[in-house]
C-alpha cells in the first residue's frame, strides 16, 4: 500500500526510507528501462550489419540516395538538444528553474527541427518513389533518372525507414515527455532537492541522441 | 533501525547527487560538435583510406557515445550498479550479434546460405 | 493474531472499484490471479479439445473427429499455445505469487514502483484482450512462434496478435524492472542478498531475464509487422531476407522465456521442500547462485530450437554443447532438494505432494531435454511428439505443479483461510496420474515418429493416442477438484493462523492475511531464511 509523507519538503512514498532512497531507486528503474531501449534498437542494428555485409553493393546503392548533409545538420541539432537537456537538469540542481524552463523549451524546439528535416528527407524520397520494401516503385525511380539497380533495394529502405522511423517515434515521445516536465517545472514542482522526472526524461533524451550518433554513420556514411 | 526518517542516511551507499559544473557541459558539447565535424571531414576524404573508413566513422561515433554517456547521462558520477546495468544491455546485444554472425557466416562458408 | 493494528488488505478499502485502482502489491497479485485463472480455463479447454480430436484417426481425408477440419485444429493449437505461454505460465508465478510474496519475503512495504505495478496489470489485460479479440477477427494459425515466411503470407490476423504479444511483453518488462529494483533497494535492515528466501532469488533471476530478453522480442515482432505491412524482406527469403534470422531473434527472447517459466517454479519448490521437511535447506548458496547461473546460460543456448532449420553446422555444435551446460545448475538444484529431504521430518500435505511431483516430473522433462540437445538425436526427434512430451513435462509437470503447490502453500496467507486437505490431495492424485498417462505415451509416439502439430495420424498410432486422451480427462478432473478446493476454502475454510506450517520466512511472521502495510513493525533480519532446528 502506497501512501506518502513529506521529508525535507519532498514527497516520499511510505515504502522508501528517505529522499535519497527514493531517488536512487527511481534512478535504477530508469536505467533498467534504458537497457530495454538499447536492446530493442540493437536488434535492428544487428540485422542491418548482417545484411550490409551480405549485400554490400545493394546497401551502397541505397545509401547513395541519402544526403549526408541533412544527416549532418540533424546530428548537430540533436547534439545541441542533448546539451540543452543537460542544462535543464543543471539549472534545477542549482536552483534556477526559470533558466531550466528555457533550456527545456530549446530542447523541444531542437527536437521539432530534427523532425522537420526528417520530414523533408522522407517526402523527397516518397516523391522519387522510394518506399520501404515491396512498396518501392522502380518506374517512378526511373522517371526521376535513378533506375533501380538491385532487385531487393526495398530491403535497404525497409531498414532505413524502420530504423529512422522508430528513432523518429522516440524523438516525438521524448518531445512530449520534455514538454510534460517543462510544464511541471513552470508550475514550480521541482527544486534542487527534487528533480527526478527531469533527470529521467533527460536520460531518455540522451538515449535518443546516442542511437542517432550510431545511426548517422551507419545509414549516411558507410555506404 | 530505530528512527529512519532522519536526514543522515545510514546506508551510506547513496550519496547526494553530484552537480556537474556548467563549464564541463560546455566542454563536452564543444567536443561533440568538433567530433561531428571530424566525422564529415573524414567522410569527404574517405577515398584515400577506403577499407578503414567504416572503422574511423564508428570509432568517432564510439567516442561521442562515451562522452554523452559519461557526462550528459551522468554515468561517470552515478552508482557503479547503474553502470553495470547499462552495460548489461550492450552485453546482451553483443551475444545476439555474435551468435547470429557465427551462424550466418559459417553458412556462407558451408555454401548453404539463404 | 488478536491485537492487530489494522484490517487485512482484503477489507482495508471496500468496494470493487478500490480493487481496480489499488496500488497495493497484494491486491494487484489477486487481480493477476483472477485473470490468469480465466485464461488457464480457456487454454485448458482448448487442450482437451485437441486431445479429443486426436482420440482416433480421421476416417476421411479432411474431416476431423471433433474439430471441423485441419484449419480449425491449427487455430485451436495456436491459441492453446499462445494463451498458455503468454497469458498463463509467463505471468503465472512472477505476477501472482511474486507480486504477493516478494515484498513480504524481503520485509518491504510494497514493490519499488506501485503505480507501475498496477499499470503493468492494465497493460497485460490490454494485450490479452487484443489477443483474444483476434479469435473473433480472423483466427491465427501460425503456432505461438509466428515463424516466417508462413506468418508473412497467411491470411489470419497476425498483425493484431503480434501487437498483442508486444503489449504483453511490455507488461512483462515492467514487472521485471519493478522486481529488480525492489530486490536491490527495498530489503529490510539485515536482509542481505544471501539471507533472501530462495523464492525471491528465483523471482529476481527471472526478472533479469524479463528485462534483458523481452526487448528483442519487441523488435522482432515489430519487424514481423513491417514485413506484413510493407514487405521489407528482412525475414523473407523471396526478397533476399533470411527466415532463420527471424528464428534467431525470436528464440533469443523465447528461450530465456522458457526459463522465465521454470525458474520461479524452482523457487517455489525450494520453499516447499524446506518447509515441509522442517529442515534447513541444503546448499542454500548453491541453489541461489544456480538460479543466476541458469539465467545466464539461458542467453547462449537459443539455437537448439533451430538444429534442423538450416543454421550452420558450427552454430549447431556450439549451441548443442552450451545447452548441455544448463543441466549443471539444474542438477545442483535437484540434488540439493534431495539432500534437504534426507532425514527431514516430512509432512505429506498437498503442497509437499506437488513439490515431490515436480521433482519426479521435472527430472524426466530435464533429462529428455539433454537427449534433445544432442544434434544427431534431435534430427530424428525434432517436431515429433517426443518434443511435445518433453516440454509438457517441464512446463506442466514442472511449472504448473509448482504453481499449484505454491498456491496451496500460500493460500492461508493470501486469503486468511485454510483449504481442505483431502480434496487438495485428491486433486493432486488425479493431476499427477493423469499427467503421466497423457504425456508419457507421447514420448513413445514421438520416438516412433509421430509428427507434432497435425490433426490426423496413421492408424498405427491409435492405441497410444487413445491412452493419452484418456489421461487428459483425468487431468481435467484433477483441476475440477482443485477448483472445488479453492472455492470451498474461500467460502467456508477455517480461519488461518499466521503461520500454519511453522515456516521461517518473513511472510509467515505477519498476520494472515497481511495488513495493507504488510508488517505492524518494520522487520529487522538477523539470520538466514531457513533456520530450522
Amino acid at each position: 500500500m502506497s501512501t506518502s509523507r513529506l521529508i525535507n519538503g519532498v514527497e516520499v512514498a511510505s515504502h522508501f526510507r528517505d529522499v535519497n532512497h527514493q531517488y536512487s531507486s527511481n534512478k535504477e528503474g530508469i536505467w533498467l528501462f534504458m537497457v530495454t531501449e538499447i536492446l530493442m534498437f540493437g536488434g535492428l542494428f544487428v540485422g542491418y550489419i548482417i545484411f550490409h555485409s551480405l549485400y554490400p553493393e545493394m546497401f551502397a546503392e541505397g545509401a547513395s540516395y541519402l544526403d549526408w548533409k541533412m544527416g549532418f545538420v540533424n546530428t548537430l541539432v540533436l547534439i545541441f538538444s542533448s546539451f540543452t537537456m543537460a542544462l535543464g537538469i543543471y539549472y534545477n540542481q542549482v536552483g534556477q528553474p526559470k533558466r531550466a524552463t528555457w533550456a527545456l523549451a530549446i530542447t523541444v524546439l531542437c527536437g521539432a527541427i530534427f523532425m522537420v528535416i526528417k520530414y523533408f528527407e522522407y517526402t523527397h524520397k516518397f516523391h522519387m518513389g522510394i518506399f520501404p520494401g515491396r512498396l518501392i516503385n522502380p518506374e517512378m525511380m526511373a522517371e526521376h533518372g535513378h533506375p533501380m539497380q538491385h532487385a531487393n533495394l526495398g530491403m535497404y529502405f525497409g531498414f532505413y525507414y524502420c530504423m529512422s522511423g522508430l528513432h523518429g517515434i522516440h524523438v516525438l515521445i521524448g518531445m512530449g515527455l520534455i514538454t510534460w516536465v517543462m510544464i511541471r517545472n513552470i508550475k514550480g514542482e521541482f527544486n534542487p532537492k527534487y528533480y527526478t522526472p527531469i533527470e529521467g526524461v533527460g536520460i531518455f533524451w540522451h538515449i535518443v541522441d546516442l542511437i542517432w550518433i550510431f545511426l548517422f554513420p551507419l545509414l549516411y556514411l558507410v555506404g | 533501525m530505530a528512527n529512519n526518517q532522519s536526514h543522515h542516511n545510514d546506508h551510506g551507499a547513496h550519496a547526494e547527487p553530484h552537480v556537474t559544473p556548467l563549464r564541463t557541459y560546455l566542454n563536452v558539447g564543444a567536443a561533440l560538435f568538433a567530433l561531428t565535424f571530424l566525422t564529415i571531414i573524414a567522410h569527404v576524404f574517405k577515398a584515400h583510406y577506403l577499407p578503414l573508413a567504416p572503422f574511423i566513422a564508428f570509432g568517432i561515433a564510439a567516442i561521442k557515445a562515451f562522452l554523452v554517456m559519461a557526462w550528459f547521462m551522468h554515468l561517470k558520477y552515478d552508482e557503479p550498479s547503474n553502470r553495470v546495468i547499462f552495460a548489461l544491455g550492450f552485453f546482451g546485444l553483443a551475444v545476439l550479434f555474435a551468435f547470429c554472425v557465427i551462424d550466418i557466416f559459417t553458412r556462407v562458408a558451408q555454401g548453404t546460405v539463404l | 493474531m488478536g491485537h492487530s493494528s489494522g484490517k487485512s488488505y482484503i477489507y482495508e478499502e471496500p468496494g470493487l472499484k478500490s480493487w481496480f485502482t489499488s496500488l497495493d502489491h497484494k491486491r494487484i497479485a489477486i487481480l493477476y490471479f483472477v485473470a490468469v485463472m480465466f485464461f488457464f480455463l480457456v487454454g485448458g479447454i482448448m487442450a482437451l479439445l485437441l486431445r479429443l480430436e486426436l482420440f482416433a484417426p480421421n476416417t476421411s481425408a479432411n474431416v476431423g473427429q471433433i474439430l471441423k477440419n485441419g484449419d480449425a485444429y491449427n487455430q485451436v493449437l495456436t491459441y492453446h499455445g499462445a494463451i498458455m505461454v503468454f497469458m498463463v505460465i509467463i505471468p503465472g508465478i512472477p505476477a501472482i505469487l511474486g507480486n504477493f510474496f516478494l515484498p513480504l519475503q524481503i520485509g518491504a512495504k510494497d514493490v519499488a514502483f506501485p503505480r507501475l505495478n498496477l499499470m503493468s496489470w492494465y497493460v497485460f489485460m490490454l494485450g490479452a484482450s487484443l489477443a483474444v479479440a483476434t479469435f473473433f477477427a480472423s483466427k491465427i494459425d501460425t503456432g505461438w512462434t509466428f515463424y516466417t515466411p508462413y506468418s508473412i503470407r497467411t491470411g489470419s490476423s497476425v498483425v493484431m496478435m503480434v501487437v498483442a504479444a508486444f503489449i504483453m511483453g511490455m507488461s512483462s518488462i515492467l514487472t521485471g524492472l519493478n522486481f529488480i529494483v525492489t530486490v536491490h533497494r527495498l530489503r529490510a535492515p539485515g536482509m542481505t542478498m544471501f539471507r533472501m528466501p530462495l523464492f525471491t532469488w528465483a523471482i529476481y533471476s527471472t526478472a533479469v531475464l524479463q528485462v534483458l530478453a523481452t526487448p528483442v522480442l519487441g523488435i522482432t515482432l515489430l519487424l514481423l509487422m513491417m514485413e506484413r505491412v510493407f514487405g521489407v524482406g528482412i525475414f523473407d527469403p523471396k526478397l533476399g531476407g533470411d527466415p532463420v534470422l527471424f528464428q534467431h531473434f525470436f528464440w533469443f527472447y523465447s528461450h530465456p522465456a522458457v526459463y522465465i517459466m521454470i525458474l520461479p517454479a524452482m523457487g517455489v519448490i525450494s520453499e516447499l521442500i524446506t518447509t515441509y521437511s522442517k529442515k534447513t535447506i541444503f546448499g542454500y548458496t548453491a541453489i541461489a547462485l544456480s538460479s543466476i547461473g541458469i539465467a545466464a546460460v539461458s542467453f547462449f543456448v537459443w539455437g537448439h530450437h533451430m538444429f534442423v532449420s538450416g543454421q550452420s553446422e558450427l552454430a549447431g555444435v556450439l549451441f548443442s554443447f552450451i545447452t548441455m551446460l544448463v543441466g549443471v545448475p539444474t542438477a545442483i538444484k535437484m540434488f540439493n532438494w534431495l539432500a534437504t529431504l534426507y532425514k527431514g521430518s516430512i509432512t505429506f500435505s498437498a503442497p509437499m505432494l506437488y513439490a515431490l511431483g515436480f521433482m519426479f516430473l521435472f527430472a524426466i522433462g530435464g533429462v529428455t531435454g539433454i537427449i534433445l540437445a544432442v544434434t544427431a538425436v534431435d534430427v530424428h526427434f525434432h517436431d515429433t511428439y517426443f518434443v511435445v512430451a518433453h516440454f509438457h513435462y517441464v512446463m506442466v509437470g514442472g511449472t504448473l505443479m509448482a504453481i499449484m503447490g505454491g498456491f496451496y502453500h500460500w493460500f492461508p496467507k493470501m486469503f486468511g483461510k485454510m483449504y481442505n486437505e483431502l480434496t487438495a490431495q485428491l486433486s493432486w492424485v488425479f493431476i499427477f496420474i493423469g499427467f503421466n498417462v497423457t504425456f508419457f505415451p507421447q514420448f513413445i509416439l514421438g520416438a516412433k515418429g509421430m509428427p507434432r502439430r497435425y490433426f490426423d495420424y496413421i492408424p498405427e498410432y491409435e492405441q497410444l493416442n487413445k491412452i493419452s486422451t484418456v489421461g487428459s480427462w483425468l487431468i481435467g478432473i484433477g483441476f475440477l477438484f482443485g477448483l472445488y478446493t479453492i472455492i470451498r476454502g474461500l467460502t467456508s475454510g477455517a480461519k488461518a493462523p499466521p503461520n500454519p506450517w511453522g515456516s521461517k520466512t518473513l511472510e509467515w511472521q505477519t498476520e494472515s492475511p497481511p495488513t495493507m502495510h504488510n508488517f505492524d513493525h518494520d522487520p529487522i533480519v538477523t539470520a538466514g531464511p531457513y533456520e530450522y532446528k
